[in-house]
């Protein structure tokens, strides 16, 4: 499927509904240092530690989480920017784990997993204008040049709700909502079946904000496209997505809808995410506070919750077995032996 | 001139005087392309252990209100009018000498982005110790014996072995905390806050700003809460002043300004703010963008081009006045 793809967004094969299937995946960093009493094993840090998750086709799934709670490896593991330690990633009907990163960027699949970065006036060539970029993925994937390839960027930057007129500007000619629109028609021209968002609305003021989740769920749904959305903003998350991933220190504790995830959270550091998020209505005197930093990801005790020490009900029990993801009603699921004592 | 000038501030009879009082503030940028007028007779107060929250989208004027009143403003700006002023004392014609005996004692700012505003290769110890040298007139042990007293005031577990850290090895947070510290360490009477949990994660911003919280209400520390975040100042700040391309245009207690908002800028930010919303579709977008400030003919009311409320009678000289006390309004079709 390389060359001209036209515009079908999926090429009608025998897949099924799920879109994106990972298992067990984990990705480790060595340190550089040798502990001392380690003898030949390096230190590593957990970036994403046995994470399982699936996406179904026209699915938004948002993720969540700290910095440095590993979203960003997540991400680039699954758009293939890197290679995981261990673990299976399948796309589609295709295990993409086994291809290594730099040979997957020639692969014909590439243009079928697209990502759309955290701030477009930084990850835009300053040299290239809005034209340039939106064109270089769909000369580089898909080997169109001359008057389709034109065609193709002028089609996208219209779905994307940019001025034809600007595409001859660059990057800081432009506005931060049209700087924003440029790096999703970037993504979208390769129209493919999974985009990665990275904070697409971080740097934006709240009125342009708007606009972008709107042209995103507008274009979610005539492209047919998935997304896997990340974010800080725990209300725009609850907005745009079906279901939400909350990440602590590289693993998963709580998966499930949207909604229900910040309604109730099952999880205690869920439900200090959500405590913190500031609210219109004022600030509630008994917010759940939570203090302290993560615990270092390099080599974490695999025996204790990664979240021990910092949760306000965890137990000796915490310490010494590490709670597995259990599932729950209406499709929940969260890591914690104490999930039932979620106060509502 | 305008009403504005003649009508008092809305301070309550026989209140203490506010610690800053800001009238008919107007700053200009002077560029090649033009004069940018980026501050227009821009007019509140903060009173003794207040938190007021400027807000407003980016290029409305915030930062360069905390600037030029702190005399920071680059070579290109300066102020053509009003007066500030703190504790008494007149800041728009203070000598330079003046101002900076002022800043870091009397009015301290603490910035977005903790990680480069502070010195990288200066222990925060070191750092916090000197500010009380040069303004408490401490001498080099007590400065670090006070600098340690201070991580600890913001809440730095293990002080003593914290102080000789270097800004790279604490995280986000801490180095926020750092900052507050070294803002805080001559008791200022008045604490500008710009975007201070801006960059930092949820979980960490409530800290930082229990922090912030706490010392105000401890000292008495007067705060100006710089946000772009209208759910942070409504939960942090007593009162909220919004600004739209250097205007103030509405200024009212926070829960006034959030039950029963009347500028139709106030209006459409709420509108535009997700922790309101049930749903995406429920959320509008504000049209158009801020008005170019180096135009000769820009209109009194500068959001005129973006309202759907506006009337001949804007075309009038902007006038400010108090719908009720305490909340002014820049508008004359309120909704």
């Amino acid at each position: 499927m390389s060359g001209q793809i036209g515009n079908q967004p999926t090429p009608p094969e025998a897949e099924g509904p799920l879109l994106l299937d990972v298992a067990e995946v984990s990705k480790r960093f060595p340190t550089g240092k040798k502990g001392w009493f380690s003898g030949n094993s390096r230190s590593l840090v957990h970036a994403v530690d046995d994470v399982s998750l699936t996406l179904a086709r026209g699915e938004t799934l948002g993720l969540v989480g700290e910095s440095g709670c590993g979203k960003s490896t997540l991400v680039r593991l699954l758009a293939r920017l890197t290679d995981p330690t261990s673990g299976s990633i399948r796309f589609g009907t295709r295990e993409l784990s086994a291809i290594p990163a730099k040979d997957f960027a020639k692969d014909p699949d590439r243009a079928r997993i697209q990502i759309v970065f955290q701030d477009a006036g930084e990850s835009i060539n300053p040299r290239f204008t809005a034209a340039d970029a939106i064109a270089d993925p769909l000369r580089q994937l898909q080997g169109l040049s001359g008057e389709t390839l034109r065609r193709k960027v002028e089609e996208a930057a219209t779905l994307c709700g940019l001025p034809l007129e600007l595409l001859a500007r660059f990057p800081h000619q432009l506005s931060g909502g049209q700087r924003a629109r440029v790096g999703i028609a970037r993504a979208i021209g390769p129209r493919p079946d999974l985009l990665v968002l990275d904070e697409p609305t971080a740097a934006l003021d709240v009125s342009v904000q708007v606009t972008i989740l709107q042209l995103l769920v507008t274009l979610r749904e005539s492209l047919g496209m998935s997304y896997v959305f990340v974010s800080h903003d725990l209300n725009v998350v609850r907005l745009l997505c079906d279901r939400v991933v909350v990440m602590y220190l590289g693993r998963i504790v709580e998966v499930g809808p949207a909604r229900a995830v910040f309604d109730a959270p099952l999880h205690p550091y869920t439900r200090g995410l959500v405590a913190a998020v500031p609210r219109l209505d004022g600030v509630r005197a008994d917010a759940l506070r939570l203090v302290g930093d993560p615990k270092s990801p390099i080599d974490p005790d695999p025996n204790a919750c990664r979240f021990h020490g910092r949760c306000p009900i965890g137990t000796d029990r915490c310490g010494v077995e590490m709670p597995a993801l259990r599932r729950f009603d209406g499709g929940r699921q969260a890591a914690c032996h104490y999930a039932e004592a979620a106060p509502a | 001139m305008s009403v504005a000038t003649m009508l008092a501030p809305a301070v309550a009879a026989n209140a203490p005087p506010p610690v800053l009082e800001v009238t008919d503030f107007s700053v200009e940028f002077r560029t090649r392309s033009g004069v940018v007028r980026a501050l227009d007779r821009v007019a509140f107060s903060v009173g003794r252990g207040e938190t007021v929250a400027l807000v407003g989208e980016s290029g409305s004027g915030k930062s360069v209100t905390a600037y030029a009143l702190l005399g920071l403003l680059d070579a290109a700006g300066r102020i053509t009018g009003g007066s500030a002023v703190l504790e008494g004392m007149e800041l728009t014609t203070a000598s330079p000498a003046a101002l900076s005996a002022i800043r870091g004692k009397r009015a301290a700012m603490i910035f977005q982005n903790p990680r480069a505003a502070l010195n990288p290769i200066r222990s925060v110890g070191k750092q916090i110790g000197d500010v009380l040298r040069r303004h408490a007139g401490l001498g080099a042990r007590a400065a670090a014996a006070g600098a340690v007293e201070m991580l600890r005031a913001v809440g730095i577990p293990d002080p003593q072995r914290r102080a000789s850290a270097y800004p790279f090895e604490l995280s986000g947070g801490m180095c926020q905390r750092v900052m507050i510290a070294i803002a805080v360490a001559t008791r200022p009477a008045l604490l500008i806050a710009d975007e201070p949990t801006t960059g930092l994660d949820v979980t960490t911003q409530a800290v930082v700003m229990d922090i912030m919280q706490k010392l105000a209400a401890e000292t008495g520390m007067a705060t100006i809460l710089i946000t772009h975040d209208l759910a942070l100042a409504a939960e942090r700040s007593g009162r909220i002043a919004v600004m739209h391309a250097g205007h103030i245009v509405e200024d009212a207690p926070t829960r006034t300004l959030l039950l029963n908002p009347r500028h139709p800028y106030t209006r459409r930010l709420l509108a535009a703010t997700s922790t309101a919303a049930g749903n995406l579709s429920d959320l509008r977008s504000i049209p158009g963008s801020l008005p170019d400030l180096r135009r000769d003919d820009l209109p009194p009311c500068r959001f005129a081009a973006r309202c759907d409320r506006r009337l001949p009678a804007c075309d009038q000289p902007m006038v400010w006045h108090d719908l009720e006390p305490h909340h002014r309004i820049a508008c004359w079709n309120p909704a």
